[in-house]
């Protein structure tokens, strides 16, 4: 029997009552959120439930919304469950002034480069990884440049103006 | 396209199938190298002189299609920026004609030589579930004999009208990415040549088609803004930042030549990308490089290296 996105819903309500929430199906992939605390909690159960089985990272990033507050920073978990070949996405949000959030890499061998990407980038304070330190970046830089306090043209430049491209 | 998900484009068929032959002859290009790489390393430089020729080949037809040879860059949303010419069609069955009996010689080479065989069984093993557990895709998780390739799990540009089989190695180990890598040519090869039937069926305005029916994303021909007033309109409209995104987030994956290439896209609105991230595989498998080389010898960790495959620009991307 394939995994619905409904049962997995069902399952994960079942267990984690109201902790869990924003459940959504943007292109028919289930998205769902849960409290920074919980993330290990959420993974371990999506792990070794008999019936999820969500075995296989694919991917771990960091997304920053300076609107928010106190939710800054979201870390975006995809799991794929290769037997039935479901995919879901699992959201954490945490304090831009202390993102602490718990390292998955207990669980995946993987994690361990994506959450140093992420720290790289975003500054995400993955507790208890064996080796946080910036992966892609000089190590002596002090800021993490994906956030979004950095605008993504240069501000020196007076020759553009935004009025003509439709930005004003 | 992951943005044409995002945007729920439909690419025409004739699309789809010219896909799948410049993402075929970039899967050979790439396990190519690869396993000639493998052979440099372990003291075989004939066969990387020999096959690069054919790669060669492979980036004429490219420079064909759109100009340039290794940063191919005619992928539009909902199709090609433009149809592809007849001396690209003549130079892919030159290459088609040319190269099985190339891959054969290559692969009698190496396969069943003693030294080759030597030097590459059981070093660089891993198991399938650590493999599972790094992350692996592509080649070298279905070397380790987990049979996932995204071509066959959650197809995309119509990989389901293909017959083709999936390799499977068992051990995990330099010897089997390689046997599995030459055997996905063989594959590729077949599924080109059945893409490539497929595109000659097309008959009348059907063979012409080369984009999806999406003006509002699609930049018109230069001939045509000059002489159309609707072409002029999109031209416009496209490059004045006209033209919005829907807001949602998505996850698209191919199985690119060394795994799962997958996008992740967020989009607020507007023009350009609230966040976009890779998931590059070259990234996540080199993690377990270090496990892979415990307690070898230096010269196979040369070699396990070069089995990985792995691609500076990727891995920084």
């Amino acid at each position: 029997m394939a995994l619905s996105n409904e049962h997995i819903k069902q399952r994960l309500v079942e267990k984690f009552g109201d902790q869990v929430s924003g459940f959504e199906e943007p292109y028919g992939m289930l998205t769902f959120e849960a409290p920074r605390e919980m993330n290990l909690k959420v993974l371990n159960f999506l792990y070794d439930d008999a019936e999820l089985k969500f075995r296989f990272l694919t991917d771990i990033t960091g997304v920053h919304y300076p609107d928010k507050t106190g939710q800054e920073l979201a870390v975006v978990y995809h799991l794929h469950n290769l037997e039935d070949n479901v995919r879901i996405r699992f959201k954490v949000f945490a304090n831009v002034n202390q993102p602490d959030v718990y390292t998955a890499t207990g669980l995946f061998s993987a994690a361990n480069w994506m959450e140093r990407e992420t720290f790289d980038f975003f500054g995400i304070n993955f507790v208890g990884h064996p080796n946080l330190k910036r992966i892609l970046n000089v190590e002596e830089m002090d800021y993490f440049p994906l956030r979004k306090e950095f605008p993504l043209e240069d501000q020196t430049r007076i020759d553009k103006d935004d009025e003509m491209f439709g930005r004003g | 396209m992951t943005c044409e998900k995002l945007l729920g484009v439909k690419t025409p068929k004739r699309v789809d199938y010219l896909r799948v032959i410049i993402m075929e002859l970039a899967r050979i290009a790439d396990h190519l190298i690869c396993n000639s790489i493998v052979g440099v390393d372990a003291g075989a430089y004939t066969g990387f002189l020999y096959v690069m020729q054919y790669r060669e080949l492979i980036y004429e037809i490219y420079e064909e299609v759109c100009g340039a040879r290794l940063t191919t860059n005619i992928g539009r949303i909902g199709g090609f920026e433009r149809n592809f010419n007849d001396i690209a069609f003549q130079k892919l069955e030159k290459f088609l004609k040319e190269y099985p009996a190339v891959l054969k010689e290559f692969e009698n080479l190496f396969q069943r030589n003693r030294i080759f065989m030597e030097r590459t069984m059981g070093t660089g093993a891993i198991s399938a579930e650590r493999a599972l557990n790094y992350g692996f895709t592509g080649p070298n998780l279905r070397a380790a004999g987990v049979d996932f390739d995204l071509r066959v799990h959650s197809p995309y540009s119509s990989y389901e009208d293909f017959q083709f089989n999936i390799p499977v190695g068992t051990t995990g180990d330099n010897y089997d990415r390689w046997l599995v890598r030459n055997q996905e040519m063989w594959q590729s090869l077949s599924i080109i040549e059945q893409a490539y039937q497929k595109v000659q069926e097309f008959k009348g305005a059907e063979a012409e088609v080369y984009h999806a029916d999406v003006p509002e994303y699609y930049l018109p021909p230069k001939a045509d803004v000059y002489t159309k007033m609707e072409a002029l309109i999109w031209h416009f409209k496209i490059i004045m930042g006209e033209t919005e995104i829907p807001a949602g987030e998505v996850y698209h994956s191919i199985e690119a030549a060394n795994g799962e290439l997958g996008f992740y896209l967020i989009s607020d609105g507007g023009r350009s990308p609230y966040r976009l991230h890779f998931r590059r595989p070259c990234f996540v498998y080199y993690q377990a490089f270090e496990e892979l080389i415990k307690g070898s010898m230096l010269s196979d960790a040369i070699m396990t290296m070069s089995s990985l495959n792995l691609i500076a620009g990727e891995l920084d991307a």
